[in-house]
């Protein structure tokens, strides 16, 4: 945002200018690609892409080298379940929100987009919240910060909807739950049985509003003097979501709603792209995988309402061994700082190999959100989404120190530690200027 | 207001009236000689002459001969501006907004600038208690339709006391729904409200709500996204039925009947759109969006206006910029520690204007509730110690606006034939010490008595003197 900031950004605002970015040289570091295996050696970032991985890489005349001995190099942390850089999570008012869009409420100046990227989190679903049975539309992100939004896209990553299911668009909204309207306007659903049904009712609407545009459009072509159907944004999404156009992202806990929704999916013939978290998933990880859909979990969070009761931290392990797509997610902007040390418990508790681990964080979520051609893992020609580690990413003791996104640097942490006296100095002068 | 007028003015001024009992001709002529004259659509004259008849200007320049029958009045040492114009008001309504469906948002801007109980309007309709909207199609908070031309009151004393400060004309609009209705440009004087409008709709009022993370229960939409998603299916439905209508007229035999539908008549009757954005941020989202709804924008807010001003210029949407400086709530608590950015918004929201101006964004002022003028004109000497120039300044409060609502042909300077509304200063326009001696609405001259020292709560301006008023039937 054109913003010649002294404030948050100086790291980030010192590059944006620069319109040839110049290639990036990570010399002697232990490099985990995920997908193909680990070495002592070289990356290289090159127009936003990375151009060479290999033991010896000769830098380009004009490269930038980064002296990685002793340190770590990773692909760039992707959260499937976010709620930062968003100015409104829920529309709440009623059980099917699909009109509306995080896309339209994005705030790229929220602060917890830079603590994520020191975090080493690159990429991130933004969703809507879990008060509706259907919820709003969502996106991919990349956290390009001192952007604007529409700059911090994810280019050609599927846009998503939320689906909700269980006790939060259950939840009648009456004067018990502070509603000031009182009972009077007590939303449906109230059960399970309720959330099923919204569901169903929605999409038996998006079967009719394309089966109308479909007629629409016959008589149009025959040259029939017709009306045209008024656009209805809300069915709009359900007519994607069916057409395999956007991607279902559900949030659920039981294991009975679980098969439900995996049963009205298979009824309307659309698929669920994620299950998100998904805590009871280890009773139903064979049916959860027959029906091809992704599990998104919490490693040991869980116990904070009664469907969040019957889990366990083996979940995330049990549903990789049984053949479901897995990630770990932050749901939360603090709990994003540290994503990394969430995938080491899948070590501690279920015995995942340290690549399996780091895969729930990097290129299973990149598969889930459909972006695994473009980042997840360090290769050739992806994205240089890259993390620098002064250890082994999975080790308490280890921190991020700088953070690469399309080649260009995001975050640094000496550049931040170095910045921070100037900016309490322009606090305390801004503060004494109020106060006069 | 009019009644303040004394039988002797009016009797002195009854030999120059022409017709008396036609109020559109009995305004008077006037000779204004030997004054600094600001036009504002071009230099400035140092002393020149206007000549104001029948409610228009008929002459300026410096070699005016003064008309035989002009009431003479001398200048000397005096400065004529054009009457400055309140880009966004409530000035000339009630605080009421008109029934409508409720919805969750859109619960902000209600009308702060009346500043006085004004006689609340005739006809109160009685709705049984709304039921909490289910959807766009229950068209929530949305009195699109009503128009400020039809809800003027002509003795709202806010009229009065901002005509004392130097103001002649208000774009006022309808508060309080998303769809809060279409604004009017009105002239601050006035026996019928119907010959106080300039011009009945100029642009459509919308307004954003609290944008909070929408709770359940109490209607669509509940929150900032809900009222953008509304906003594009209004617009949405809006070509829809403007195609649907036209069909449906050339073939009214063999298809359905589009139902009719106020709120979407009153939203296509609007040649503008009014779209808060305070925030860097906000402009950005609001650019974006109204360039996708394809609509002719028109921005108010804008204290981050200085952020963003190239991506306006490139725009070209209009800004109107509040008076109301951002403060710290008086009750916040003192030990919370802000954000740096939002103490960095509050240190330089004044600077906005002379950003846009730098950069050739087209922009106003707006009182934004402010009660006096003498506020206002502090407000505005802070954006020219913040980098703008004095003489952008007097045209972000005459020419500028009456461009943005395209009634620069009539309004916003001291041109021949335009409507003669002006003010006559002893000082700087906006100078703190600075008099208003005499201000010009619609031709008919008023000699303000001084805000009183205290002046707070514009309720309490006092009546100015007036003579040479419309309409009063003097035979």
């Amino acid at each position: 945002m054109r913003r010649v900031l002294v404030l948050l950004n100086v790291i980030a605002s010192a590059g944006i200018a620069a319109a040839a970015e110049a290639p990036v040289l990570i010399q002697n570091a232990t490099i985990l690609t995920i997908t193909k295996g680990s070495f002592k050696g070289s990356i290289l970032l090159r127009d936003g892409k990375i151009a060479e991985l290999g033991e010896k890489v000769l830098a380009p005349p004009g490269a930038l080298v980064v002296d990685g001995a002793g340190k770590y190099v990773m692909p760039g942390i992707i959260d499937c379940h976010s709620h930062i850089m968003a100015e409104a999570i829920n529309e709440g008012s009623v059980s099917v929100s699909a009109m509306v869009g995080i896309s339209d409420v994005l705030n790229p100046e929220d602060i917890a987009i830079y603590r994520a990227l020191a975090g080493g989190v690159t990429s991130a679903n933004i969703l809507h919240g879990s008060a509706n049975s259907i919820g709003g539309k969502t996106l991919v992100m990349k956290m390009r910060w001192g952007k604007d939004a529409e700059q911090m896209k994810f280019e050609g990553a599927l846009p998503g909807i939320k689906f909700a299911l269980g006790e939060n668009p259950k939840r009648a909204g009456g004067a018990a739950q502070g509603n000031p309207a009182g009972d009077a306007n007590l939303r449906y659903p109230a059960t399970r049985m309720g959330v099923e049904d919204v569901i169903r009712e929605a999409f038996t609407d998006a079967q009719a509003y394309k089966a109308r545009w479909d007629r629409y459009n016959a008589q149009a072509a025959k040259g029939e003097v017709v009306i045209p159907p008024a656009r209805d944004l809300k069915l709009e999404p359900l007519v994607e979501v069916l057409e395999g156009k956007r991607l279902v992202h559900a949030h659920c806990y039981r294991q009975d709603e679980i098969l439900m929704l995996l049963h009205v999916a298979d009824d309307y013939g659309f698929k669920i792209r994620t299950l998100q978290h998904v805590l009871e998933g280890y009773k139903v990880a064979k049916e959860i995988a027959a029906h091809g859909a992704g599990a998104s979990t919490f490693a040991d969070w869980w116990g904070y309402k009664m469907e969040a009761i019957d889990a366990i931290p083996y979940n995330a392990a049990v549903l990789v061994r049984k053949g479901v797509l897995t990630s770990l997610n932050s749901d939360d902007a603090e709990l994003m700082r540290h994503l990394d040390k969430e995938a080491a418990k899948t070590m501690k508790y279920g015995g995942l190999t340290e690549t399996e681990a780091l895969s729930l964080i990097t290129i299973n979520p990149a598969k889930q959100l459909m972006i695994d051609s473009k980042v997840g893992s360090l290769e050739v020609g992806k994205d240089a989404d890259v993390l620098l580690y002064d250890g082994p990413p999975l080790s308490n003791f280890s921190k991020v120190v700088k953070v690469w996104i399309d080649g260009h640097q995001y975050f640094d942490r000496d550049q931040d530690i170095e910045a921070r006296p100037a900016k309490e100095i322009e606090r305390k002068s801004l503060t004494k200027k109020v106060a006069e | 207001m009019k009644n303040v007028v004394t039988s002797i003015y009016c009797i002195a001024f009854a030999g120059i009236l022409a017709a008396p009992n036609m109020a559109a001709q009995d305004r008077g002529v006037y000779v204004l000689r030997d004054a600094r004259v600001v036009r504002v659509s071009g230099p400035v004259i140092e002393h020149g002459t206007v000549v104001v008849r029948d409610g228009l200007i008929e002459a300026v320049g410096e070699n005016i001969t003064a008309p035989a029958d002009a009431w003479p009045i001398d200048c000397k040492g005096l400065t004529i501006y054009p009457g400055l114009i309140d880009a966004l008001s409530t000035w000339g309504l009630t605080n009421s907004p008109p029934p409508a469906a409720t919805g969750g948002g859109g619960r902000g801007g209600g009308g702060r600038g009346a500043a006085v109980a004004t006689p609340a309007p005739v006809t109160t309709v009685t709705v049984t208690p709304a039921t909490p909207a289910r959807g766009p199609e229950d068209r929530p908070s949305n009195t699109s339709y009503v128009k400020a031309a039809d809800q003027i009151f002509p003795n709202d004393r806010a009229l009065e006391t901002f005509r004392n400060g130097g103001f002649t004309t208000a774009v006022t609009f309808p508060r309080g729904n998303i769809f809060s209705g279409q604004g009017s440009v009105i002239d601050m004087a006035g026996q019928r409200a119907g010959e106080m409008v300039v011009a009945d709709s100029v642009g459509q009022m919308v307004t954003l709500g609290s944008g909070g993370r929408g709770g359940g229960g109490r209607g669509y939409p509940g929150s900032l996204m809900g009222v953008i998603a509304y906003i594009r299916q209004i617009y949405l439905d809006a070509d829809h039925y403007k195609v649907a209508k036209a069909i449906y007229e050339k073939h009214p035999q063999g298809l359905p009947r589009p139902a009719y539908d106020r709120t979407l008549e009153g939203v296509l009757a609007s040649p503008r759109v009014l779209i808060p954005a305070g925030r860097d941020v906000e402009i950005e989202r609001m650019l974006a969006f109204t360039k996708e709804l394809k609509v002719n924008a028109i921005l108010y807010g804008g204290n981050e206006a200085w952020r963003a001003a190239d991506l306006l210029k490139q725009s070209g949407t209009p800004v109107l910029l509040s008076l109301k400086y951002p403060a710290k709530a008086p009750d916040s608590d003192p030990d919370v520690e802000e954000p740096l950015r939002v103490l960095e918004m509050r240190e330089k929201a004044p600077a906005s204007a002379g950003a846009l101006s730098k950069a050739g964004v087209k922009f106003a002022f707006y009182s934004d509730g402010l009660a006096t003028t003498r506020e206002i004109n502090a407000a505005v000497r802070k954006a020219i110690e913040q980098g703008l120039d004095a003489a952008s300044a007097v045209r972000a409060l005459t020419l500028s606006p009456a461009e943005i609502y395209g009634v620069s042909d009539r309004l916003g300077s001291i041109d021949k034939g335009k409507i003669a509304n002006l003010v006559v200063t002893e000082g700087d326009l906006f100078g703190a010490q600075t008099k208003v001696k005499y201000v010009f609405v619609d031709g008919g001259k008023f000699e303000p008595v001084a805000e009183p020292p205290a002046g707070r709560g514009g309720g309490r301006g006092q009546a100015g003197a007036q003579t040479g008023v419309q309409g009063d039937p003097v035979q």
